[in-house]
């Protein structure tokens, strides 16, 4: 049967070889496919600033963005492609909540320029190659539409 | 209990209950708001709600982790704690720079990063703590007479958690590279370190309670940990997918997130077999059900729950959901919010010299709690496998979708309340014990 010692280096072994490996793969992944994969050169100052209004409010704690993130708002990955800017620059300028359907966001009330940046950081956002999310909805198709009743 | 040091355990398991109490006031804001009913928004939004509540949970374990080391490290090591001043200090620091925490997220103050909500003057606060920490409990262990595996393990884990809040802290521009390392604290630490810390806490607790051969339970122990890391540690490839980093990580990911649950079901068959082979029947059976529970709650909720939507076929669709909400209950529930109040049961009559543990209503708070929870989990399954049909699959929009699941969230509350109950039972039971006594000290 196994014996203490042979246990004790099946955990010190395994766990150096996988940390290495995945040690291995980060810098793969980070220095060689992620600046491709996320349009590393479109992250602009204004994009930038955008991520900082974004982190400094906790806009995840009420959205997800890249699917991370709490579930009481929107997904926010493709919502510049999605709501256009205009739409997007009324949410964050408005001085009261707004709430298009009962639920309610805080109303940040941003200036024009604060608002710009977070559309930036939204529109790199909506850029980044996800390998597939959000996925297209498969079922829309199958449901019959509303027979129009008048 | 042998030495005294270890009282300055119930410090740090005092506001461990406390914050849990305060993360479930948290958590009914967060399902009323979900019902239709966000009254208090104007002064908590959902946002500080979130925050809160993630955090609090984050540091009730934390604390119970803390006040398990100092109760576990003296008594393994066969030394007093260098330090009870210091250990005091370094409890009141945590408590402050916690409450300090809180409060700056109901004043618009922290980062918006899911579980690391704390702002970053903080964080070198928490960094200090954490050394000073650290410092006490290794210390101790290499002053003392033996360094058991079990006390290894534990600091081993403690250690390596400490280590890996650092990449935490740096500012990154792209959104990518900054949940790239998120991960790294938050995958890392409940799929990987705090498997260690919870290991030996799990191996200290069933050495006692079972009296079965500690070379025996601590060559399993290695085992299980080993399993976790080379599972988990590759396995952080399943927050990998949809972030913006390579496809090779879908397939990577998938195959190793895939055995996670190999080391929580050991982890589940360890304590059973070590309950089944075990002579001695220790009167504290309170204990001995929570230190079971959790090892088999852990499973169900980590293990089969998480690796429910792991492969990438399914987390495409889940990814972010409701699905995400019900195995984070589960899981954090089971393995480590049942793994602390286990520690506690334990430790409590044994410090206050108090056997409160016949008492009918610590028996409730198992059940209860318990109970509660996998109903709980349950409307969150019924709430995400909707709106995995309505909003990604039918292609409903986000707040109509929602409106179709309030109905979940009533179902949640109501299994919440049951939960409450038991949580609240176990800790009037907590309080009736009172402080640490001197009497409590066995003598030499
Ligand atoms: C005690 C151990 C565990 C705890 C406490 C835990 C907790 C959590 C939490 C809180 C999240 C949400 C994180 C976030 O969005 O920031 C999460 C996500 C996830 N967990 Fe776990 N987990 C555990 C173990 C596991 C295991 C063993 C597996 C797989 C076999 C797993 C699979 C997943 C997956 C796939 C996600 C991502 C969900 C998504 O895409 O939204 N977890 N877990
Ligand atoms: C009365 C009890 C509780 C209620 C009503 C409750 C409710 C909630 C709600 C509504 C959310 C937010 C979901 C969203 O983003 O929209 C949440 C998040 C969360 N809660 Fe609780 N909760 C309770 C207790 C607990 C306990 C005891 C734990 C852990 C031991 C816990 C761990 C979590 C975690 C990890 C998340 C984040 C999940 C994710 O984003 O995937 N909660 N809770
Ligand atoms: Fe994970």
């Amino acid at each position: 049967m196994l014996s203490k010692n042979q246990a004790r280096t099946f955990f010190f072994a395994g766990t150096i070889i996988s940390f290495l490996v995945f040690l291995g793969l980060t810098w793969h992944t980070l220095a060689r496919e992620v600046p491709e994969q996320t349009n590393a050169k479109n992250i602009t100052e204004s994009v930038i600033r955008g991520k900082k209004i974004f982190d400094s409010n906790n806009c995840m704690g009420c959205h997800t963005i890249f699917g991370e993130g709490a579930y009481y708002a929107p997904e926010l990955t493709k919502a510049y492609q999605r709501k256009g800017e205009a739409y997007i620059k009324t949410v964050l300028t408005v001085k009261t909540p707004w709430a298009p359907r009962g639920r309610k966001m805080v109303a940040y009330g941003m200036s024009e320029q604060d608002a710009a940046d977070v559309i930036a950081f939204l529109k790199w956002a909506g850029e980044v190659d996800l390998n597939g999310f959000p996925p297209e909805p498969d079922l829309q198709s199958k449901v019959p539409a509303p027979s129009s009743s008048q | 209990m042998k030495y005294k040091s270890q009282q300055v355990a119930w410090w740090f398991f005092t506001l461990s209950v406390i914050l849990l109490v305060l993360q479930i006031v948290y958590g009914f804001i967060m399902a009323f708001a979900h019902m239709g009913f966000d009254v208090l928004h104007d002064i908590i939004p959902f946002n500080a709600a979130t925050a809160t509540h993630k955090n609090l949970l984050v540091v009730w374990i934390l604390s119970g982790f803390m006040g398990a080391a100092y109760y576990i490290i003296p008594e393994e090591a066969e030394h007093e704690l260098i330090s009870v001043p210091l250990a005091k200090l370094q409890f009141w620091s945590l408590a402050i720079v916690g409450v300090v925490a809180v409060a700056g997220f109901h004043m618009n103050w922290w980062e918006g990063r899911k579980f690391l909500e704390i702002p970053r003057p903080l964080d070198y606060l928490v960094v200090l703590n954490v050394l000073l920490f650290l410092y006490l409990i290794l210390m101790t262990l290499f002053k003392g007479k033996k360094q058991t595996t079990t006390a290894l393990v534990l600091s081993m884990g403690l250690l390596f958690a400490a280590l890996l809040y650092l990449p935490g802290m740096i500012w990154f521009d792209s959104q990518t590279m900054d949940s790239f390392f998120r991960w790294w604290v938050v995958h890392l630490w409940v799929e990987g370190v705090w498997e260690l810390i919870m290991g030996g806490i799990l191996a200290f607790l069933l050495i006692k309670l079972t009296g079965v051969d500690r070379e025996v339970i601590e060559k399993w122990l290695y085992v299980i940990v080993g399993l976790t890391f080379i599972s988990g540690i590759l396995g952080t490839g399943h927050h990998y997918y949809y972030i913006g980093t390579p496809r090779y990580w879908l397939l990577i990911g998938g195959i190793f997130s895939a055995m996670e649950p190999l080391a929580f079901l050991g982890m589940a068959l360890f304590a059973i077999n070590m309950y089944r082979k075990g002579e001695k029947r220790h009167p504290n059976k309170i204990a001995l059900y929570w230190t079971l529970g959790t090892a088999i709650m852990s499973f169900v909720g980590a293990g089969l729950l998480g690796v429910a939507h792991t492969l990438p076929q399914v987390n495409l669709w889940t990814h972010g959901t409701f699905v995400t909400a019900m195995h984070g209950h589960m899981a954090f529930w089971g393995a480590y919010g049942m793994l602390v109040l286990a520690i506690i049961s334990y430790s409590m009559p044994l410090m206050t010299g108090r056997k409160m543990y016949t008492k009918e209503g610590a028996n409730y708070a198992f059940w209860l709690s318990n109970i509660g929870m996998v109903g709980m989990v349950t409307a969150f399954a019924a709430a995400g496998v909707t709106q995995v049909y309505l909003e990604r699959k039918v292609g409903m929009d986000f707040i109509e979708a929602q409106q179709a699941m309030a109905i979940h969230f009533y179902v949640l509350v109501g299994a919440a309340t049951l939960f409450t109950i038991g949580v609240t039972m176990f800790i009037v039971n907590y309080f009736k014990y009172g402080r640490p006594t001197e009497e409590a000290l066995e003598p030499a």
